[in-house]
């Protein structure tokens, strides 16, 4: 397998490639050969670099060196000092500017790559879960002492919105506002709910956090509770998380007896307690408010919103729902302080992301890296390329409500920010991989298959919409599809964000409205010329 | 265990057990960890931890420490076992099946000869 270590881009929109950017990338090409570097060196070029002075740019990751503008005859200099030799070559590099929007951020990344950071993950895999005495080594529940005897909750609500942290779970909600919603509401009785129904297909984050580091959750809960005024709270667990669940639960017994849960914690009157509830397997149950429902011990179904939770949600009460990945955040930043978090990532994105990796790669598994590291980096350097070496055809984040990101925006950063502006979306962290032998007609009816199943029924948008969505796409695939039917999915897609009950609904229509904008010639092919470009799809001719 | 009433006793309880740690492993302390996640156990971690405690016990073996862990991120290599001997540097083997589980223990932890084919580099 080769190992990747570093990675060139070429820039070579119109104006690059008028100034040598072609010679540039053939020279350095030869180059890397010349010093016996090419199974380690990965070098492509890239389009628009979203700056137009110093060009052409040559950019050279993990460290995001930028040097422009790069002549033909400065490439040995460059291959020799810095790829060779690993030290800047400064008489080549441009002046530090931060590239908007569609490649690399200079300013976020502080050497922290290729080095993964570990902030949530810091203590998963390291510690021994079911011992509390390993997580008190690590620094554990000193956070939580700090917030009981040294802050009020006003402070601590004022850290994490200077920490800029915001929701993992996908939507990406500005956490120190949230807290700030519950404990703004008079209410004597709040809960704090800790979302860990995590059903969104190919993520398994939170999973891990929980089996690795469930005191970390336990401590993040009460810091919350301590701050919006809470004694009680839940975690809501998926049900075939059964590992996890035990660990909770061990977790739970050990923090009470250690006088870190329960009554007077720390010695102080302030008292929490935390109960464990399994979910039963429906992906509708990690919507916050259909999950509200579920504790309550109904049918799980969305309720309207307004209220929001934060006013009116667990019976009735203000309840402050975070995901697990949130939570895992808040000891360290407690601990380091807001200024430390705001370190890493961007800035509008601070911090880290777990993104768990699968499809055509050949390193699968978890990683947490700062925030706005691009799609490219990740495959190439983390994932360790693609399987086989086939091409990079699209990806698709954040379980089945993430977006479909095709090839052209690899080189996108990955924060909440930058990704919306090129309008796809970050979903809750999963990254699956697609090389080309995928077929986008036959991922989307896959993903439209699975919230065809998974709607609750409850508003009319969602169920029918998805259902004949699928049914279209079905059609396509079995080489029946009419170009009528595109129009037709376009407004189901529209119809299905904009009229949706809840989140399951409104991110449904994500997967159509991607596949048109991207792959609109692929699918085009499908019905009209009657053929799956990849060979996927049956095209059997049979029509629903 | 002791309640915590205060920031101070909590550190204190932190310095006692790294105090304890440090005593063990400056005294050679063998200690054998196993990723116990859902995809280390889904990978036959079970199995491999049996295999090392069945190991020990055939072998008659003292003072090697068995715990487990979580996931830590690399579920393509599962199931990934770390050995510690004494204050030395952590080493972490991949894809450790029954039989590798077992030459770990006697060549590893018992003579310290590093397995170089089965160590993942971290």
């Amino acid at each position: 397998m080769k190992t990747i270590r570093s990675m060139v881009l070429v820039s070579s929109d119109p104006l690059s490639m008028e100034r040598g950017a072609q010679q540039v990338f053939d020279n350095l090409q030869s180059e890397i050969k010349s010093f016996g570097l090419e199974d380690e060196i990965s070098l492509s070029m890239v389009g628009d670099v979203g700056r137009h002075d110093a060009l052409p740019l040559v950019i050279v990751y993990p460290e995001a060196t930028i040097y422009g503008p790069v002549k033909p005859q400065d490439t040995r200099l460059l291959v020799e000092e810095h790829l060779y030799k690993g030290r800047t070559a400064s008489e080549l590099t441009a002046s530090i500017r931060e590239l908007s929007g569609k490649i690399a951020w200079v300013n976020a990344r502080k050497g922290t790559i290729p080095a993964q950071q570990r902030i949530v993950l810091q203590r998963a895999g390291i510690i021994d879960p079911t011992n509390i005495e390993d997580y008190i080594v690590h620094d554990g529940y000193q956070a939580l002492g700090k917030v009981l005897t040294e802050m009020t909750p006003a402070d601590v609500i004022n850290e994490l919105k200077n920490s800029g942290l915001r929701g993992r779970g996908g939507a990406g909600f500005p956490t120190g506002l949230k807290w700030g919603f519950v404990a703004g509401t008079g209410n004597k009785k709040k809960y704090v709910v800790c979302n860990a129904d995590e059903s969104e297909p190919g993520t398994f984050k939170d999973r891990l956090i929980l089996e690795g580091d469930p005191h970390s959750i336990l401590e993040a809960m009460t810091i919350a509770a301590y701050a919006v005024g809470a004694d009680e709270g839940y975690v809501y667990v998926r049900g075939e998380y059964a590992l996890a669940q035990e660990r909770l639960k061990i977790a739970i017994e050990q923090a009470k007896e250690m006088g870190m849960l329960g009554d007077n914690i720390f010695g102080t009157n302030f008292s929490f307690n935390i109960h464990v509830h399994s979910g039963a397997g429906a992906y509708i149950c990690g919507e916050e408010t259909a999950l509200l429902e579920s504790i309550e011990g109904r049918r799980g179904e969305p309720r309207p919103r307004p209220p929001y939770p934060t006013t009116e949600g667990l019976w009735g009460k203000p309840t402050l729902v975070n995901n697990v990945e949130t939570l895992a955040n808040v000891p360290a930043i407690i601990f380091h302080g807001a200024d430390w978090f705001r370190s890493f990532g961007t800035p509008s994105s601070p911090g880290t992301k777990v993104y768990t990796i699968l499809g055509n790669v050949n390193v699968t598994g978890l990683i947490e890296v700062p925030m706005g590291i691009t799609l490219r980096e990740v495959i190439t350097i983390y994932a360790k390329g693609m399987k086989n070496g086939a091409t990079f055809k699209m990806a698709q984040t954040g379980g089945s409500s993430g977006s479909i990101i095709p090839a052209s925006l690899q080189d996108t950063p990955m924060d909440y920010d930058s990704f919306s502006r090129s309008g796809v979306s970050l979903g809750s962290g999963a990254l699956l991989i697609c090389d080309d032998n995928n077929c986008v007609v036959d991922l989307a009816k896959v993903l439209q298959n699975f919230f065809r199943v998974e709607s609750c029924s409850k508003c009319n948008p969602c169920r029918i919409g998805n259902e004949r969505a699928y049914q279209i796409l079905n059609n396509i695939s079995e080489g029946t599809g009419t170009m009528q039917d595109l129009e037709d999915l376009t407004m189901i897609s529209t119809n299905l964000s904009e009229l949706s009950n809840c989140g399951l609904g409104q991110t449904a229509g994500t997967p159509i409205r991607d596949v048109l904008d991207h792959f609109r010639a692929e699918v085009e092919a499908h019905i009209k010329l009657k053929v799956c470009p990849t060979g996927v799809c049956p095209m059997s001719g049979k029509r629903k | 265990m002791p309640t915590i009433n205060s920031l101070d006793d909590l550190k204190k309880i932190r310095e006692e057990a790294l105090k304890k740690r440090d005593v063990k492993n400056t005294a050679g302390q063998k200690q054998v960890i196993v990723g116990m996640g859902t995809c280390g156990i889904a990978a036959g971690a079970r199995e491999t931890m049996k295999a090392i405690l069945e190991t020990i016990e055939n072998d008659n073996l003292s003072g090697i420490v068995v715990t487990q862990t979580g996931c830590i991120g690399v579920c393509e290599m599962e199931p990934i076992v770390q050995v510690q001997i004494g204050e030395g540097e952590k080493i972490t083997y991949g894809k450790v099946d029954k039989a590798t589980a077992q030459r770990i223990i006697e060549e590893h932890v018992v003579n310290g000869n590093v397995l170089k084919d089965k160590v993942i580099p971290m």
